[in-house]
Parts: C-alpha cells; sequence; structure tokens
C-alpha cells in the first residue's frame, strides 16, 4: 500500500522560502496571499497490506529520519491498495 | 593526543581539518570512513564541513543515521570531545548530540565571507587558548546556518553558559547587521550539556595558519592538544 507523508514547519518557525514564494507571487499580480509555508510531500510504497501497522511504521520513519521534530511537523495518510 | 575525521560522501573540508589538526599535534589525525563502525581510540572525535549526501532530505539527517554515527554518539556518551564544524554541526543537531537546528539562511543565499565572531564562553578544551569575549576572524562558507530553537532551548543554553561563538562587529556588538544568517540571538555555535561537545558554523581550519591569510582558528586545535595531551 502507499504512504504519503507531508512534512511542514511548525508554527512559530520561520520560512524563509515560503516568504520568497509568497512575495514573487504577488510580483506576479497574485494579490490575496496572506501567508506562504513550503513544506515536503513523500510518498512511500510499501509491502505491509495492514493500514494500522503501515501507520505505525511511516510514524516511527517520520520520527527517526523523514522530519526533524525540532522544526517540522508531520502528516500521514495511507492510500487503501 | 590523538584524533579521528570522519569522513562521509560529500564531505569537503576533512583534508582542512586534517591539516589544523595535524599541524597542532605533531601528527595525522585518523581518517574514519563513515561506513565503518569500528572507530579508533582517539581523545577527540572532528566532524568536518561539505555536503555530506548532497544535503539530501536535509543537510547532515542522512549522515546522522551513518553506522560510525553511532559509536561517535556513544563516545560522546563517555565524554570524549567531539567537534562539528559547519555540516559537521549540523550533523551532530540530527544525530541529538546538540539541541536546536540549521536553517535555510534568512536572506537565502549561500554565504562565503569572513566573519567576525565573539567569544562566548573560554572554560572548554575547544576555546580554553582564546579570552573571553575576544573577537576573532572566521569563515563561513553555508546555505543552511541559521540557527534556531525554541525560546525554553535558547534561555537554557544561555543559562547555562554554553553559547561558545556569537556573530558580533569589530567591537565585539551584536546587532542584526553583523549576523550574516538570521541565526537566533547571534549563535554561530553552542557546547552540550557536559561542554565535551561543539557545533558551530563558521570553519577554524579554513584560518589556522598565517599562510593562508589568518590563523584565528588555530588557538581552538592548539588549546585542544594543551588539554587533551
Amino acid at each position: 500500500m502507499k504512504a504519503k507523508v507531508h512534512v511542514t514547519l511548525k508554527n512559530g518557525v520561520l520560512d524563509p522560502q515560503g516568504k520568497a514564494v509568497q512575495h514573487a507571487l504577488g510580483a506576479l499580480g497574485f494579490d490575496g496571499v496572506d501567508d506562504v509555508r513550503q513544506g515536503k510531500f513523500i510518498e512511500l510504497e510499501l509491502t505491509e497490506t495492514d493500514t494500522a501497522a503501515a501507520h505505525a511504521h511511516v510514524t516511527d520513519m517520520c520520527e527517526k529520519l523523514l522530519a526533524n521534530t525540532v522544526i517540522e511537523n508531520y502528516s500521514i495518510e495511507i492510500a487503501e491498495p | 593526543m590523538k584524533a579521528a575525521v570522519i569522513v562521509f560522501p560529500g564531505s569537503n573540508c576533512d583534508r582542512d581539518l586534517q591539516v589544523a589538526l595535524r599541524s597542532a599535534m605533531g601528527a595525522a589525525p585518523k581518517m574514519v570512513w563513515h561506513g565503518d563502525s569500528d572507530m579508533p581510540d582517539v581523545d577527540l572525535i572532528a566532524v568536518p564541513g561539505g555536503f555530506s549526501y548532497g544535503d539530501y532530505l536535509r543537510s547532515g539527517a542522512m549522515a546522522a543515521k551513518s553506522p560510525i554515527m553511532k559509536e561517535v554518539v556513544a563516545r560522546a556518551g563517555k565524554g570524549v570531545p567531539v567537534l562539528g564544524i559547519c555540516n559537521g554541526f549540523q550533523v551532530l543537531t540530527e544525530a541529538g548530540l546538540l539541541p536546536g537546528a540549521l536553517m535555510r539562511n534568512a536572506q537565502l543565499k549561500y554565504i562565503c565571507k569572513d566573519v567576525l565572531l565573539k567569544v562566548a564562553a573560554n572554560d572548554t578544551a575547544f576555546t580554553q587558548a582564546y579570552d573571553q569575549d575576544q573577537v576573532i576572524r572566521i569563515p563561513i562558507a553555508h546555505h543552511d546556518g541559521n540557527y534556531f530553537a525554541d525560546d525554553d532551548t535558547l534561555n537554557e543554553l544561555e543559562d547555562d553558559n554554553r553559547v561558545a561563538f556569537r556573530y558580533c562587529d569589530a567591537a565585539g556588538t551584536l546587532s542584526e547587521d553583523a549576523n550574516p544568517n538570521g541565526s537566533q540571538r547571534a549563535i554561530a555555535g553552542i557546547f552540550n550539556k557536559n561542554r565535551n561537545v561543539l557545533g558551530m558554523m563558521p570553519h577554524p581550519e579554513r584560518l589556522a595558519d598565517a599562510k593562508l591569510g589568518g590563523a584565528d582558528g588555530k588557538p581552538m586545535f592548539d588549546g585542544l592538544v594543551q588539554a587533551l595531551g
């Protein structure tokens, strides 16, 4: 089954890249963008077939490698096969 | 003193560190490949700058999980001094030996230039050859050197006198202009709780010989040799 992981900066952590993107959008005439936060999207193809087990497994991966929990949050979505 | 320099794929300051250590020690440090799990018996472990694993995922994230780092973490726990410079600092934070994280520079640019640092704590083997509050000139060369930690962590670092170096101007004053990368509280380097691990973004090994344009980095290596024999 497939796991989708979103890694985003925590609230309160400055995101200079997001700010630069916001600025560029404004320069292109896209008004009304109050804030931009940039993150990562990671897709995993798993051999596991049990959703709960897959979720636990990917949580462990996020804690140990995929996210730096000092500055980042993560969310996991397990897609049914 | 016996020293080891860890070499990752993508390290590019390992040889500079080797030269600086050899000059201070009078003997060559051991170069230890990241894939090895055997660490020689040494008095100092140095984690060099560079772009280990191409900075994939996050700077230092992959290197922090390499086989040799388990041993580095174990030795640090036993009190062996560990020095992480630039990418080495990033690796040590990712390995959990130092708090906080190194984020993209506030101006989003890679910066390579000499900066001025204030020695904020000279009571460790790494910094004992400097005067307290001495202003030294050391180069930086990084894209991700913007030190971040939450307020509680920053307060704890300051309360425990664990800030090693701060970015400053020629008079030793901290200011936004003197802070090249947006680091919280102008932090350029920090110690762990036991003061045997130092991580810093600037490169003392690059100005450790007057023939190369400056020697303000040399006292760090001389001080280590003095302290560690």
